[in-house]
């Protein structure tokens, strides 16, 4: 069983009513015989190790610094992740859009959750919370008010509601002061928020 | 159908509070509801979509005063018992006392662990011709089916632009009542703000839905 240690504050020997329900429907998940607990254990491994914004970073690093891959990227993101081998796999229905001094671009889901796993990891709280489902379609700059974003008055705000089984990534522009960085430099400052359109990238020298 | 999952444009529920170095899980058990989910539905217990309408029926007030994992466990719990794989009896209990229900695709075991780290395909051959192209204008319909729907309130009766097309898709329409994937066109269709929102919308916004042809009528 995955670890952990979140709530060490919490008295583990009284369990929640959600607790002892969520095990109860496993033992009978178990006792029918349709799934083994083992297999449940590895699945959330899985998730804890090998899903996470590092993958969506390096496809941004390597779109800044290889102008045949972001060509093919925004052509067919499925297809040119597809060659990088090393991410995990992403399924046939990524759409990548990139954000220009002219267009600011912000993904979100308004029927529910759908995110980019494979890119992004599972998506945090506020992004299945109802104030950033409720308004990223409406206002936007207020949403963005809300992570300390603000854009120029002028640029287009594009939002992406994922209401289908396509996924979008936010391709961010790059930070100036790079000139030169490697592909694993500027992994670094991509950050995940960037990648949703709710950040942007960190600046050379800021803190990680 | 017209639930409050469907809350793009509603006001009232505050500033979005972001986490700083936000946890995966807050709670083991959001862990064990995840693996459970993505477990029965490899086993063949149910589709994305049924799994989705059965957390969009849960009564109003439950639906918004749940965590994002209580609204997991809560439609899997009532669509296993509603699909015939446990009883209500069993969930009281705390164990099994039926005998089980076939799988179609059998025990979830650690050999079926990989299926579910890749993405699932949704793109279906056309039965038919597309019959919008990139840069029709195209009017979101005015309907308001019961069941489920991934045409999202907000958009209905306005006009917008077909941007993408993604080839044909399973419809979730359809899927989600188990109905049959009935593949349908799906397209991106942008929308100006101030179309959305009015004349006090803001002027730089524009949104887009991916729209199943069935959505759409020539505008």
């Amino acid at each position: 069983m995955s670890e952990h240690h979140h709530h060490h504050d919490h008295d583990h020997s009284e369990l929640s009513e959600t607790e002892l329900r969520v095990r109860a429907l496993e033992t009978i998940l178990t006792e029918k015989g349709y799934v083994e607990p083992a297999a449940l254990d590895a699945i959330i491994q899985a998730y804890e190790t090998r899903i996470g914004p590092h993958n969506g970073a390096r496809v941004v690093a390597k779109a800044w610094t290889d102008p045949a891959f972001k060509k093919a990227l925004l052509e067919d993101g499925s297809k040119a992740i597809g060659t990088l081998g090393h991410v995990s796999r992403v399924g046939d229905h990524l759409v990548v859009v990139e954000n220009t001094p002219e267009r600011h671009n912000m993904v979100v889901c308004t029927l529910c959750s759908c995110y980019p796993w494979e890119m992004l990891g599972l998506p945090p709280v506020w992004y299945k919370a109802s104030p950033y489902r409720s308004r990223a379609v409406k206002d936007p700059r207020g949403v963005l008010a809300d992570f300390d974003v603000s854009l120029p008055k002028d640029i287009e705000i594009r939002v992406w509601d994922s209401t289908a089984e396509t996924r979008f990534l936010v391709l961010p522009m790059r930070p100036e002061g790079t000139e030169g960085w490697s592909e694993e430099q500027l992994a670094e400052l991509v950050t995940r928020d960037s990648m949703i359109g709710t950040g942007f990238p960190r600046k050379p020298g800021a803190p990680s | 159908m017209n639930g409050v999952h469907d809350m793009g444009g509603m006001d009232g529920f505050g500033k979005v509070e972001p986490e700083p170095n936000e946890p995966m899980f807050h709670e083991e058990w959001e862990s064990r509801v995840l693996a459970m989910v993505r477990a029965m539905g490899a086993a063949g217990a149910f589709n994305i979509d049924t799994s989705r309408f059965y957390r969009e029926t849960l009564p109003p007030d439950v639906y918004l005063s749940s965590s994002y994992y209580k609204k997991w466990f809560l439609g899997l719990e009532e669509m296993l018992i509603e699909k015939g794989y446990l009883t209500r009896e069993e969930v009281a209990a705390g164990h099994a006392m039926k005998p089980a229900k076939a799988l179609k695709h059998g025990k979830f075991d650690l050999a079926n662990v990989e299926r579910v780290m890749v993405r699932g395909k949704f793109a279906r051959p056309a039965p038919a011709p597309a019959r919008f192209e990139i840069g029709d204008r195209v009017r979101a319909k005015n309907i308001h089916p019961t069941t489920h729907t991934r045409l999202p309130r907000y958009v209905r009766g306005h006009a917008g632009i077909v941007e993408l097309n993604h080839g044909c898709h399973v419809f979730p329409d359809s899927a989600a009542m188990e109905l049959g994937e009935n593949p349908q066109w799906l397209y991106t269709v942008v929308f100006e703000g101030r179309d959305l929102w009015g004349a006090d919308g803001d002027p730089t916004l524009k949104v887009s839905i991916d729209a199943f042809e069935p959505y759409l009528d020539p505008a």
